[in-house]
């Protein structure tokens, strides 16, 4: 490890990450950076593979596909990290499953045996939120606060895979009330609103926004009511499959139940590393938040200007 | 599995229960299924029953019964895997993941969606990515990952096509490939015996 850095992980991408909000990578990179932690990269990883698709397609198949992208992080001697709840979701529930299961385990090596690989276990896959919260501690990440917003009211929003099933998470259990996220949002000075049914799922995950999109759309309208209900300004997240389905789902959610919804939506979804990196007096160009092109059909599908707005009123 | 849940799970003949698919049902262990009392909390907990006909009880109580025909149903394919129920279920039952080895059933016997199909098969399994970002498609968002200051491709199978190969090759050992094809068989077989239907 470099001397500099107090920690070091593997960075797993996932898919949605760096193949459709790379900004939340460069934010991630950044922030992690900035923190003095280091992230390596895991050469060759694959989808994780997603939880709700492929693990749903074949189980055997999820296993030795997750089981090969955790080797590469152990062979590198770090735990993997994830910013995706649905990556966090496959590597974290494989890890566990198999460091309870000996005899799944031996099958999977045998499995990787032939690719020469060897599966061993001895490294924890971790999300962002984790290392935030339970590696650095909140304590650490105020030190670096700079700026603070006066009056930012965010609905934060966890998504599931981040707290359940409980008995494979670092929580302590908790799942039906998290608190974590909150807090990590509320030393940039924001406020966490309360809004109903605050940890409903957003409706992408398990399959759903590939077999119908009008259902996941249906999940993500009900949530954009309470949020936009309780009043808040933007919102934060810790996964970038709710991201894409709070951003681009707003975009649907507009145009299939228009008639049922009023205005159409308009908030900002910001990923947590985003917000903590404006507080902590961090260029924007680095966090992903300056859009430096002229592309059509490319994310953030709703625009963000109102926070960035937000930012220059209260924290420049 | 004891002898007494082995006849349970095979005893409730529907029409369309082939006992072959209620050998499937138990060798993937959802005995656990038999702990539910049929309170309804998994159903009462669940978002997307709360917008579609998907009932979890109800899919749950089929599959203990051997009742095929909760595969063929699109409704196990809208559980967004929330886990709700699973940690609420008062009988410990781990329901999602009951939900999941049904869709394992499912796939295995010709009932996917099109849609799921294809990621599976021209998506995962040609590029080890669930989302790519290669392909003259997907070009504008390798542009945009260098307006990021990114390289136009990440450090991932996209950079390394021998790890492409690598996700293959333990994919074809493991079964995928073969469970894609036997699906897709089925599938066309099904497809061909529906228009002949239509045609008569
Ligand atoms: S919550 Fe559990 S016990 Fe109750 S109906 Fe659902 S599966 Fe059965
Ligand atoms: S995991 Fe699936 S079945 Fe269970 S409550 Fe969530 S959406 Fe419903």
């Amino acid at each position: 490890m470099s001397e500099d850095y107090k920690w070091r992980y593997g960075f797993f991408l996932g898919c949605v990450i760096p193949n459709r909000y790379p900004m939340i990578e460069a934010s991630i990179r950044n922030v992690f950076d900035y923190l003095g932690a280091e992230l390596l990269d895991l050469p060759g990883a694959s989808c994780c593979p997603a939880p709700g698709v492929f693990r749903a397609f074949h189980i055997p198949t999820w296993f030795v596909i997750a089981a090969r992208n955790i080797s590469i992080a152990e062979e590198l001697g770090v735990s993997p990290i994830t910013g995706c709840n649905g990556c966090y979701g496959t590597l974290r529930d494989a890890w566990y499953e198999l460091e309870h299961d000996y005899d799944k385990k031996k099958e999977v090596n045998e499995y990787l045996a032939k690719i020469g690989r060897t599966y061993k276990g001895n490294f924890e896959p971790k999300h962002v939120i984790q290392a935030f919260y339970l590696d650095m501690g909140l304590d650490y990440l105020k030190d670096f606060i700079k700026l603070k917003f006066s009056d930012l009211k965010v609905a934060v929003h966890y998504g599931c895979h981040i707290v359940k099933p409980s008995e494979k998470r670092p929580w302590n259990g908790e799942y039906e009330a998290p608190r974590f996220l909150d807090e990590i949002v509320e030393i940039t000075g924001a406020k966490s609103i309360d809004y109903k049914d605050k940890y409903m799922c957003c409706g992408a995950g398990g399959a759903v926004r590939t077999a119908v999109k009008e259902v996941a759309a249906d999940f993500t309208r009900e949530k954009l009511v309470n949020m936009r209900d309780a009043g808040v300004d933007i919102i934060i997240n810790c996964c970038p499959f709710c991201h894409l389905q709070l951003d681009l789902g707003q975009v649907e959610v507009n145009n299939f139940y228009g008639d049922v919804i009023g205005e159409p939506f308009h908030i900002p979804v910001i990923y947590i590393t985003q917000l903590l990196g404006v507080a902590f007096g961090m260029d924007p160009n680095l966090l992903g938040l300056i859009k430096n092109h002229e592309l059509q059909g490319v994310s953030p599908f709703i625009s963000i200007d109102p926070f960035l707005n937000i930012v220059k009123e209260q924290l420049i | 599995m004891s002898e007494n849940v082995e006849k349970y799970i095979k005893r409730k003949v529907y029409k369309s229960t082939s006992s072959r698919i209620a050998q499937k049902f138990v060798d993937a262990g959802l005995e656990k299924i038999r702990a539910c009392i049929n309170c309804g909390t998994c159903t009462g907990s669940c978002p997307s029953g709360r917008r579609t006909a998907y009932r979890t009880r109800s899919a749950i109580r089929r599959a203990l019964t051997g009742d095929e025909s909760v595969l063929k149903d699109i409704d196990i394919w809208l559980c967004s895997t929330c886990y709700y129920c699973y940690e609420r279920c008062p009988r410990d039952i781990p329901v999602t993941d009951m939900i999941i080895k049904l869709r394992n059933i499912a796939v295995e016997e010709g009932y996917i969606l099109d849609s799921h199909f294809g990621l599976a098969n021209d998506i995962f399994y040609a590029t080890g990515h669930g989302v790519p970002a290669t392909g003259e498609n997907n070009k504008k968002w390798r542009d945009l990952r260098e307006s990021y200051g990114l390289p136009p491709l990440p450090p991932t199978v996209h950079s390394y096509p021998e790890a492409v190969k690598e996700c293959q090759e333990l994919m074809n050992a493991v079964g995928f490939r073969k469970l894609l094809d036997n699906a897709a068989k089925l599938k066309e077989e099904r497809a061909q015996a529906a228009k002949k239907d239509k045609e008569e």
